[in-house]
């Protein structure tokens, strides 16, 4: 699979915040390229631009330079709207913070996807429940977020995120803001996700012991990738740096 | 897409209900002030305007002495005399009737209820002056009138107050000491534009006013009913003329009696009531500017708070005119159902207040829809500018936003 075209490909990727004197550039040059199926870890310490790598490459935010190809597509090329339609027919976010709507029900969250592909009622309700049902929450679904847990509220996150089936799932310190149990249960729903789903996982994280989860551990420092690492649940190296 | 926004929007606009309540509130607010103050100043023009029509519109009235703010100083000007009427009536065209009037009080009296009210000397020429219709007998014959008899034409107030409301034609009644054959009963005209009752009024011959209540032949009030088909002015021009030359009026020398044309007082009323209501107008123009600030606020700050949900849904895969639709969708629900409830508001406002005012109910459907229009736009325009630039931004800088 290491020999397959990748499904993300960064090449000299610059990212400068401000301008003028203050200008920041917290991105120096980034390749990377990352398989279909794999999961990715990245780590770093705060500024060397793991977490703006992420938003790049969830079509969050937009690079100052370089190329960055989705399934061969320049996503650099698209306008907002094209790169708002590569997130809703891709990708999948699950934040630190959750980012769920408040006031709105476990089920009414996780099935907003789905309302913006034009999805109907009817498969609203049935994708919305089935993907509750993955993260173990079906007998929650009509719970708000103030009624759940922070871990709950992270599955409806990760359910939300994977209602679409989507090819790519971005993962900003997911259990950044969980205890360890509930950090561990949340890694091995990105686990079996990965694995059963065949969804790409890319995960932004701090903690060594959430990044063992990974097979491929991509370490940034100072605007760029440092080394790329085999994770403990890897039995392949598919990250290659180019 | 546009269903699935509409849904959208009615569920946010649902789950937050006292935000939407807000948001509504300056738009009811505003639109039930406008619509309420413009109808009721309308209504009360109408009003003074319907008082004005029951004084009677073609009628001169004519008075010895100086007219309003020119009086004081010199001998008391000489009262009208029998013979002045029969002039005026007789020498000056386009003048249809000229009732003499000699004004009194007194107290009425039958079968132990008394009512004190105005006794009003005239002649039957007062009912030709001015329409006032009789419910049930008749007016003064010539023959009462040349020999002063004593009968007489109560107004509805008299009638309640004496005979209960019953049958009041043919019974006796007296007036302080001297008794009288009631021969007619007058229909309800209503409060008279400056106060006082119209209807609070015992109507005899002039002659026998005259005789038995003022001592004397003098007549301090002639009505001048004019044909309308001339110009009251003319005419006005015409009595002046008449009367200086009857009075022995110098030329060059001031008028001693005054003629007030009741078609100009209603002009100048109309016009100062036209005037209320511009004012009541603007100030209600004000609320609904206030009304919009207010709407601005709320969805300046909610949009704010919900700078957060627009990048949730931006980073879930909405663009961003969606969005937008979303949001221009809640401004556009919400306004039009603080419209709706703005204009509810009003006619129930309307109705408390016109009774209470003693103004007719009206409906005026023009402000209404100005109104409506008005909160329409204000709150599409400050509920939609800044959702836009909400949705303009990056989706993480929106999702970071605090």
């Amino acid at each position: 699979m290491a020999d397959a075209d990748p499904i993300i490909r960064l090449r000299g990727i610059t990212k400068v915040f401000g301008e003028g004197a203050t200008a920041f550039q917290a991105l120096k040059g980034v390749d990377l390229d990352i398989s279909e199926r794999d999961f990715v870890a990245v780590m770093g310490p705060s500024g060397s631009g793991k977490s703006t790598t992420m938003n790049i490459l969830g079509c969050l935010d937009v690079p100052t330079s370089g190329e960055f190809q989705f399934k061969g597509v320049h996503i650099e090329k698209l306008d907002r709207d094209e790169r708002a339609l590569v997130r809703r027919k891709y990708l999948g976010f699950v934040f630190q913070g959750f980012n769920l709507l408040s006031r709105t029900n476990a089920l009414e969250n996780v099935e907003l996807p789905l309302l913006y592909r034009g999805e109907d009622r009817k498969t609203r309700h049935e994708l919305g429940m089935a993907a509750l049902e993955k993260v173990g929450l079906a007998d929650w679904w009509d719970h708000t977020p103030a009624e759940l847990s922070g871990g709950q509220q992270q599955r409806v996150a990760i359910a939300r995120a994977i209602v679409t089936s989507p090819a790519v799932l971005l993962a900003d310190e997911p259990t950044g803001n969980l205890d360890s149990a509930r950090s561990i249960e949340i890694m091995e729903l990105l686990t079996s996700l990965n694995k059963d789903s065949g969804i790409t996982v890319l995960m932004v994280t701090h903690e060594p012991d959430m990044a063992a989860f990974a097979h491929t551990i991509v370490h940034f420092k100072d605007g760029l990738v440092e080394r790329i690492d085999a994770g403990d649940g890897a039995g392949r190296k598919a990250g290659v740096l180019a | 897409m546009l269903g699935t926004t509409f849904t959208l929007a009615i569920r946010s606009i649902l789950r937050h209900k006292l935000r939407s309540f807000l948001t509504t509130l300056g738009i009811i607010i505003g639109v039930a002030a406008v619509v309420a103050m413009v109808t009721l100043g309308n209504a009360t023009t109408a009003a003074v305007q319907q008082q004005i029509a029951s004084l009677g519109t073609n009628i001169l009235q004519v008075r010895p002495g100086q007219g309003f703010g020119r009086g004081g100083g010199g001998p008391r000007p000489p009262d009208f005399e029998e013979a002045d009427v029969e002039a005026v009536k007789e020498q000056i065209a386009g003048v249809t009737a000229v009732a003499p009037q000699a004004q009194t009080t007194g107290t009425a009296i039958h079968e132990g209820a008394n009512w004190s009210t105005t006794v009003n000397g005239t002649t039957s020429d007062f009912f030709k002056v001015q329409p006032w219709p009789l419910t049930g007998g008749r007016t003064f014959s010539p023959a009462e009138e040349a020999a002063g008899k004593s009968v007489c034409i109560i107004g509805n107030t008299v009638r309640q107050n004496l005979f209960r409301g019953g049958r009041a034609v043919g019974q006796r009644m007296r007036v302080n000491n001297i008794s009288c054959d009631v021969i007619g009963t007058l229909s309800t005209r209503g409060q008279a534009g400056f106060g006082g009752d119209q209807d609070d009024v015992v109507i005899m011959p002039i002659k026998m006013v005259q005789r038995r209540f003022t001592g004397s032949r003098d007549i301090r009030l002639m009505l001048v009913g004019v044909d309308s088909a001339y110009d009251s002015a003319q005419v006005q021009s015409s009595l002046s003329d008449l009367l200086r030359e009857r009075r022995r009026i110098e030329p060059g020398a001031e008028d001693n009696f005054n003629i007030f044309d009741t078609a100009q007082i209603s002009a100048t009323m109309t016009q100062s009531t036209t005037l209320l209501t511009r004012i009541v107008a603007a100030v209600a123009a004000i609320s609904l500017i206030v009304g919009g600030i207010g709407i601005m606020n709320i969805m300046l700050v909610s949009v704010t708070e919900r700078t957060r949900e627009i990048g949730i849904r931006l980073a879930i895969g909405a663009i961003a005119s969606e969005v937008l639709l979303q949001f221009l969708v809640e401004a556009i629900v919400l306004s039009v159902l603080g419209g709706i409830m703005g204009l509810v508001l009003a006619q129930v406002a309307i109705g408390i207040l016109t009774p209470l005012m003693q103004v007719p109910w009206m409906f005026d459907a023009q402000i209404n829809v100005i109104a409506f229009l008005i909160s329409a736009v204000i709150g599409v325009v400050f509920g939609f500018f800044p959702a836009r630039r909400a949705a303009s931004l990056n989706p993480i800088d929106a999702l970071r936003h605090e």
